[in-house]
């Protein structure tokens, strides 16, 4: 069927423009070509996904990828998305797939937030001169120290990280083998952990990268025996998303490689499905045991997270979790990537992940039971202040994925699910995947971490605190601007100059 | 504002003098010398608030905590909460003596509140019965202090007592004629210099709960985190000053928890990872188990503290001391003090004077002295 949809964007090439086909060899989906008997370069915007890898590395810079000012007529009600979703079901009879997270215009409330700093009454600290502190820990904590066993401290499994931003879970399947090898690298370097995702954790890898890597047990448990949940610091039950909660998984078959096959233990070129659910956990008991049986296979030495996407009772879901015994609770806000999901998924279902560390933290407390978990919040995190900002309102660190694969060289042009991915990175092409340096693409991730490391302490250094612990729960350091009273209910701050 | 947020946190940001001075042979001396190296320091105040804490001054009531209380408000509210304290206090403790707490009206204060102390012994019931002694004291306190209006006990130990007010130390000090009424072998004193103008009389240092009191001179930045952490264990932090959450960081860690002081100041004003990765082993273990453990009560920001309890004074600045202190001895005399020229004023001569290093605290008890005993806890604990 001919698709009746405007293309999204125009391409352009100028006179400076020699032939010499990069683009064409650049882009994975077709968009460039070469007329040999005009010898002349054509493009079909049609094909265009706007990733922006030719204009990169057009060695004449004679390429601009632009939105197509083509238009259908304005219309506040039926938008240009609208309008082209529609034609796209009616040529394609399904539901639409999108990678990345939600585009959407919500509030983001890190925009709607302000941080404080001191003058006069308590000096600022210079982090240059003065230790500044990033190192924290994440896991269950004891009430108190007992003096007599204080040797049997260690009973009680912990993370360290150095900086408090983590990546996220990313499979290898969803992304390439060199992608995930890269963000291990960079975890281990940066003193911060990575997370294999559903994936599974590629044997070759698995003595390297343990002390720093987190494994995940999703519904669809690829790849997960005895040996894989101990080949890591920590094991991520994953319950949800952000980008689609209450939604499985499904890798299609043409990204199940052979070796991704071996990682998920799963035959060659068949789907991996996951379950919408976990089919052993239909209610709190049931997660508790998937805790314990978890805890006892490796030996009460790992803390066990849980992964839950933030919806609108999270923190009624957040206190029963923490009491089922998990050790940490990460929660993914409605901002989160994703490798596939339905679109109407991403865009409509979940809450911000600002307002839900808010009141997650806010109900443990409540309940005296916080220090029993630590928060790890997801879903939207763009930069150092976001962080700063997510352990004021409670989080005791951040999960980071979309940054990451932007570090990587994305572009957020939301074609993941295609597997065609122009930068190598969500996608098990080998053409493709070879364009992503490991190397390059971990010293890209180390450096995001120390630029962000050193951005938080400068933030610390300007309030006057020296650890980032200092930091947790401080809603003093906060003020709220261009807020409704509820919003600033929910965050638990004050308004601007208040 | 909406009520909910009314109730966020909205610190009081001061800076201040503070001073101790203790006999370790358990001499007792009246508070004349301190009021005079308050004076010393009036400039490190602004007269918005002075407070003295005093050890060994009730030895007639000395098996009963000894109950300060302010009511404020108007003489209608004064009475009024004065009637709803005692109706509380006599339901849940044998009083055995009560009275105004003397002053003198030839000094000048501003807006003094009803002062009145009460000496009783705890008279538990119903589900309190088994509770020790100490806590079942400590919640009353708290309960007064967040429940009853305009009623504050702003003293609660044994055979002890704090007295403040609105105005400097040394007014303060002569107003409850501290130079002429009682003997102590210990006491601190406080002169604040508050950013905001707020006088209120319960607002002035020191801060305590049973017998131990904090005076402080700092701003803490952590306020926030350390706050949640102790009303999530059940403290209440009615006053907004940061003072009052180290006085419950204490009390949680000392009384509750029984931890050792050395222990606790390792808590407050931990040493930085970078000194601590380079600690041997069982070191190491046990500060970063601290660090990890207590990490929401680590007091963020510049503070120098001096902490009191029965037989003991502490003093402690942050971990990288950005608030003044200074230690000094002298025979059986054992002075702390934000600046060296009050001690010197007192005491003109010295056997030693010095300034800890941050985040070490220096201990005085009576029948000792020591500074930074980790080392002998370590071994203690083996
Ligand atoms: S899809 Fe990417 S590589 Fe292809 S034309 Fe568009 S911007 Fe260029
Ligand atoms: S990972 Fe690749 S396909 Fe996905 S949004 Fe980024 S650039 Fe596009």
């Amino acid at each position: 069927m001919r698709s009746l949809v405007l293309p999204e964007f125009t391409i352009s090439r100028s006179e400076e423009c020699d032939r010499c086909r990069a683009c064409e060899h650049q882009c994975p989906f077709g968009a460039h070509t070469y007329d040999v008997s005009k010898d002349k370069m054509i493009s079909d915007s049609y094909r265009c996904a706007g990733c922006q890898r030719c204009a990169v590395f057009c060695p004449k810079g004679a390429i601009e990828i632009r939105p197509a000012p083509s238009f259908y007529r304005p219309n506040a009600s039926w938008s240009r998305e609208r309008i082209e979703d529609i034609k796209r079901q009616a040529e394609s009879g399904g539901v639409l797939l999108t990678g990345c997270g939600s585009d959407k215009p919500f509030r983001i409330y890190w925009d709607h937030m302000l941080l404080n700093a001191s003058q006069v009454t308590n000096p600022s600290i210079d982090p240059l001169r003065e230790p500044m502190e990033l190192r924290t820990f994440l896991g269950s904590k004891p009430d108190r120290l007992s003096l007599r066993s204080d040797t049997d401290t260690a009973t009680d499994p912990f993370l360290m990280v150095e900086t408090p931003v983590l990546f996220s879970a990313m499979s290898y399947g969803a992304i390439s083998y060199n992608a995930f090898q890269a963000l291990a690298i960079a975890a281990s370097r940066s003193g911060t952990f990575f997370n294999t995702g559903e994936g599974g954790m590629p044997s070759e890898m698995k003595s390297q990268f343990k002390k720093h890597a987190i494994v995940q047990v999703a519904s669809g448990r690829f790849g997960i025996d005895a040996e894989y949940l101990n080949c890591a610091a920590a094991v991520e039950i994953k319950i949800g998303q952000g980008a689609k909660p209450g939604i499985g998984g499904h890798l299609p078959g043409e990204k199940v490689s052979q070796h991704v096959a071996a990682t998920r233990m799963i035959p060659e070129g068949t789907d991996a499905i996951s379950p919408a659910p976990h089919h052993d956990i239909y209610s709190i008991e049931d997660l508790e045991m998937l805790i314990s049986a978890i805890k006892e296979v490796t030996n009460y030495e790992k803390p066990v997270i849980v992964k839950v996407a933030a919806v609108h009772n999270i923190s009624a879901i957040a206190s029963g979790i923490v009491r089922a015994g998990a050790d940490i609770l990460a929660i993914d806000g409605v901002r989160g990537g994703t490798g596939a999901a339905p679109k109407v998924i991403r865009d409509n279902v979940g809450i911000p992940i600002e307002l839900a560390i808010s009141s997650v933290d806010r109900r443990l407390r409540d309940e005296g039971i916080r220090e029993r978990c630590s928060i790890i919040a997801g879903g939207g995190i763009r930069c150092s202040a976001d962080v700063v900002k997510a352990i004021a309102l409670g989080a005791d660190a951040v999960y980071i994925g979309t940054a990451a694969l932007i570090a990587m060289g994305c572009t957020l042009c939301q074609r993941c699910h295609t597997g065609r991915c122009s930068w190598g990175i969500c996608t098990q092409d080998p053409g493709l995947m070879r364009r992503l340096n490991v190397d390059d693409a971990s010293r890209r991730l180390v450096n995001l971490l120390s630029a962000w490391s050193h951005e938080i302490k400068e933030m610390l250094g300007g309030m006057g605190i020296n650890a980032i612990e200092s930091l947790r729960g401080n809603r003093d350091q906060l003020r709220g601007i261009g807020l409704h009273e509820w919003e600033l209910d929910v965050l638990g701050i004050k308004g601007a100059g208040e | 504002m909406s009520v909910r947020r009314q109730k966020l946190y909205s610190k009081e940001i001061c800076a201040c003098s503070i001073f101790g001075a203790m006999s370790r042979a358990g001499e007792r001396f009246t508070g004349e010398r301190v009021i005079r190296a308050m004076a010393s320091m009036h400039h490190r105040g602004n007269g918005l608030g002075g407070g003295f804490a005093a050890y060994g001054i009730y030895p007639e009531f000395r098996e009963y905590y000894a109950f300060h209380l302010m009511f404020t408000g108007d003489a209608r509210a004064q009475r009024e909460a004065k009637r709803a304290a005692e109706e509380f206090l006599l339901r849940n403790f044998d009083v055995v003596h009560d009275e105004e707490i003397p002053h003198s009206d030839d000094v000048h204060v501003r807006d003094p509140p009803l002062l009145w102390r009460y000496f009783l012994s705890p008279s538990k019931h119903g589900e309190d019965i088994d509770l020790p002694d100490d806590e079942y004291v400590v919640r009353k306190v708290i309960h007064v202090n967040s429940a009853i209006d305009n009623a504050y006990i702003f003293s609660s130990g044994k055979n002890m007592g704090c007295f403040k007010g609105v105005g400097y130390p040394e007014e303060i000090g002569r107003y409850f004629m501290l130079d002429r009424l009682y003997r102590g072998y210990l006491w601190t004193a406080h002169g604040r210099f508050p950013t905001n103008s707020q006088a209120w009389w319960g607002g002035a240092h020191p801060f305590g709960l049973l017998d131990t009191t904090v005076v402080h001179n700092g701003e803490i930045s952590s306020y926030g985190t350390n706050r949640w952490y102790l009303e999530m264990l059940g403290y209440k932090c009615t006053l907004h000053t940061d003072t009052e959450v180290l006085a419950y960081a204490v009390d949680l860690l000392m009384r509750r928890q029984d931890l050792p002081m050395e222990i606790v100041a390792k808590i407050l004003a931990p040493p930085t990872w970078e000194t601590i990765d380079r600690m041997d082993v069982r070191k190491r273990e046990l500060l970063t188990a601290l660090r990890r453990i207590y990490a929401p009560l680590l007091m963020n920001g510049p503070f120098a503290v001096i902490v009191a309890q029965s037989g003991r004074m502490i003093g402690l600045t942050d971990r990288i001391r950005l608030r003044p202190l200074t230690v000094a001895t002298r025979g059986d005399m054992f002075y702390i003090s934000s600046e060296e020229a009050s001690v010197r004023l007192i005491s003109p001569s010295l056997d030693s004077v010095w300034s800890p290093r941050g985040g070490e605290p220096v201990v005085c008890e009576i029948d000792g002295m020591f500074e930074g005993r980790l080392e002998h806890e370590i071994a203690g604990a083996a």
